[in-house]
């Protein structure tokens, strides 16, 4: 039978077994981003040419390390506590298959264990991706097989929680759109653990010396189908932090939830699909599957983000005018609380989530750019556009709120926390963008030497893109800051935090029940006139369609046809 | 979506966004079939180098 215990902050009912499981999960994910994190300061350091810190064995562990403790087990991690709070606490109900969740929880971890300790040993620095006829020790394999188990085990409890919830009637209707958001993830997630067991169980036997060969080219398209995949997932649960920020902190309702609903749908049927993005210069590959996944299938996916850019800040702006916010275009922003980290780093998160990650998204998915930036550092220029200052600050954010919330605890560093997503947020915002530009002028990605010293051929790249590698080192220990400062916020407010003092008196609309109904209550806000969010985004289009511009541009330049 | 009357006939598009297990199907179907199928069969009629 299950326990549960009222949050007195927010009115919700939670499952004890899910509040443990949320816990564990989430400090879990916050301990995998300080040690991804740190190789990653070590790998930026490393890429900046003055400084060029590691040799080059210790940079590629380190490259591998990172990818792989960031991009896979922090997400994972931090998603999985996602999932079960937007099933059992926002639908009401008890967590389906408790036990199953914990032996979720022990397999990521184990095999996340596992997989790291045989990239520290030194003889796994195949990178992320490992791509064959790379070779790494068996249980590098084993480790994320045995990792992705768990997290499929994790989307098992998930779904099941949402069969029990709507057999046992403990909501009406529909599922919260926020629960929505996270079925996406979750299905993206299911996709995604699929890919990667296809290719990595048969890799893992090829290690083990049990298969003598594995296509290279078989293995990038299947791999793929994992590790773009899973980045898909974090975009549907930031999407659905977005939503549960709007929606706790101004009681925001989307401008029409059909429409956001629509949009997430967009993401089941076609988000997976920019996978093919990767292959853009493959062999073997025809130039309809090529354009029909990165283009017309991903701009029916690019159409949902830009839906969810649209309505969540438009569903902010319709609360904060019904507050009486409305003079002239932007009132409704400037009173917006930019000191809380919960609203600072979510605003940052859809700002450059959009500017960043999307339109460069965009541009690296069409055939012919991409010519222009394939496997240069333009690349992971993209990524930290969307993983980090996309995903990561988001969910940051959240943190700031579910942390406090669910432990029952003040912040540890309140005066902290209201600059952390700023610093964090341009930090890593800087740093996507000098990567973006130096990839523009061709310094190759993942390459421990952009000065080919000991090459047979050399190369002098220009010297701004010397000089952008240098910024982005600078920016990356500014983000790595940021980075740090939530780290010890969160972690202190776990071990040390004082427990909340409950408010004698809140205003209605601010009493615990308030927050609970705003998250999982359903409809529209009922208006259109959100003349500032229309303004904002018109300015994202014109820099949309400028960036593409230029690029054409610059591809003419690049690639003379006389 | 909840402002649906008992007697009123549900919409179709609520029906599907409304079945969390149709949509694992059909997120899984998709790219199944219009990415690694179609590319996997791509890869696998590439003729062998002599």
């Amino acid at each position: 039978m299950a326990e549960f215990r009222t949050c007195p902050d927010t009115g919700f009912k939670i499952d004890l077994n899910a509040d443990k499981l949320i816990k564990w999960n989430a400090v879990t994910a916050v301990v995998f981003l300080l040690v991804g994190g740190l190789f990653g300061l070590l790998v930026a350091l490393t890429r900046w040419p003055a400084v060029h810190l590691l040799d080059a064995d210790l940079f590629y562990l380190a490259l591998t390390a990172h990818g792989l403790d960031v991009l896979l087990v922090w997400m994972i991690f931090f998603e999985i506590a996602l999932l079960y709070f937007t099933s059992a606490i926002l639908l009401n109900s008890r967590l389906a298959l408790p036990k199953v969740g914990w032996l979720a929880y022990w397999m990521m971890l184990v095999g996340a264990a596992i997989t790291n300790v045989a990239v520290l040993r030194g003889d796994s620095s195949v990178m992320f991706t490992s791509y064959p006829p790379m070779m790494a020790a068996q249980d590098f394999y084993m480790g994320i097989l045995i990792f992705a188990v768990g997290a499929l085990l994790g989307c098992l409890v998930f779904f099941a929680t949402l069969y029990v919830a709507k057999k046992e009637k403990t909501y009406e209707g529909s599922v919260p759109l926020v629960t929505f958001g996270a079925i996406t993830a979750a299905i993206i997630a299911v996709f995604t653990i699929l890919s990667g067991a296809i290719i990595l169980l048969p890799t893992w036997f090829w290690s083990l010396g049990l298969l003598s060969h594995i296509d290279t080219l078989m293995y990038r398209v299947i791999w793929w189908g994992m590790g773009h995949s899973s980045q898909q997932i974090n975009v549907a649960a930031q999407i659905s932090c977005w939503y549960a920020v709007a929606a706790i902190l101004f009681n925001a309702k989307p401008l029409s939830e059909k429409v956001s609903r629509t949009a997430f749908l967009l993401y089941i049927l076609f988000l997976q699909l920019a996978s093919a993005h990767h292959l853009l210069v493959d062999p073997a590959l025809s130039s309809e599957w090529k354009i029909f996944n990165t283009s017309y299938a991903l701009y029916l996916a690019v159409l949902g983000s830009m839906i969810h850019g649209l309505t969540v800040p438009g569903a902010v702006e319709a609360a904060q005018r019904k507050k009486g916010y409305n003079k002239g275009l932007f009132e409704w922003l400037t009173k917006c609380p930019w000191s809380n980290p919960v609203f600072a780093g979510t605003a940052l998160s859809v700002v450059l989530f959009g500017f960043l990650g999307g339109i460069s998204g965009v541009m690296m998915g069409t055939e012919q750019l991409n010519l222009i930036t394939h496997n240069t550092i333009y690349v992971p220029g993209h990524f930290h556009g969307t993983v980090v200052v996309g995903s990561t600050l988001a969910f940051m954010a959240i943190s700031y709120w579910i942390v406090p919330t669910l432990w029952q605890k003040e912040l540890v560093f309140p005066g902290l926390a209201k600059w952390q997503p700023y610093l964090f947020g341009i930090g890593m915002g800087l740093a996507a963008t000098f990567m973006m530009g130096a990839g523009t002028l061709g310094v190759p990605r993942r390459h421990w030497d952009m000065t080919f010293a000991d090459a047979a051929m050399g190369y002098d790249f220009p010297a701004a893109a010397n000089l952008m590698m240098g910024l982005n080192g600078v920016a990356a220990v500014m983000g790595s800051l940021g980075a740090l400062i939530f780290i010890l916020n969160m972690v202190g407010t776990i071990l040390w935090g004082k427990a909340k003092v409950p408010a004698p008196a809140a205003p209605a609309e601010e009493a615990p029940a308030a927050v609970a109904s705003a998250a999982t209550s359903h409809g529209s806000a009922g208006t259109m006139e959100v003349p500032g969010t229309f303004v904002l985004a018109l300015i994202f289009l014109v820099s949309f369609v400028l960036y593409y511009f230029v690029n054409w541009k610059y591809l003419s330049s690049v690639w003379g046809l006389s | 979506m909840s402002d649906t009357g008992s007697n009123e006939k549900i919409p179709f598009m609520q029906q599907l966004l409304d079945s969390p297990f149709l949509l694992l199907a059909i997120g899984i179907l998709s790219p199944m079939v219009l990415y690694i199928l179609w590319g996997v069969m791509e890869v696998i009629a590439t003729p062998i180098a002599q």
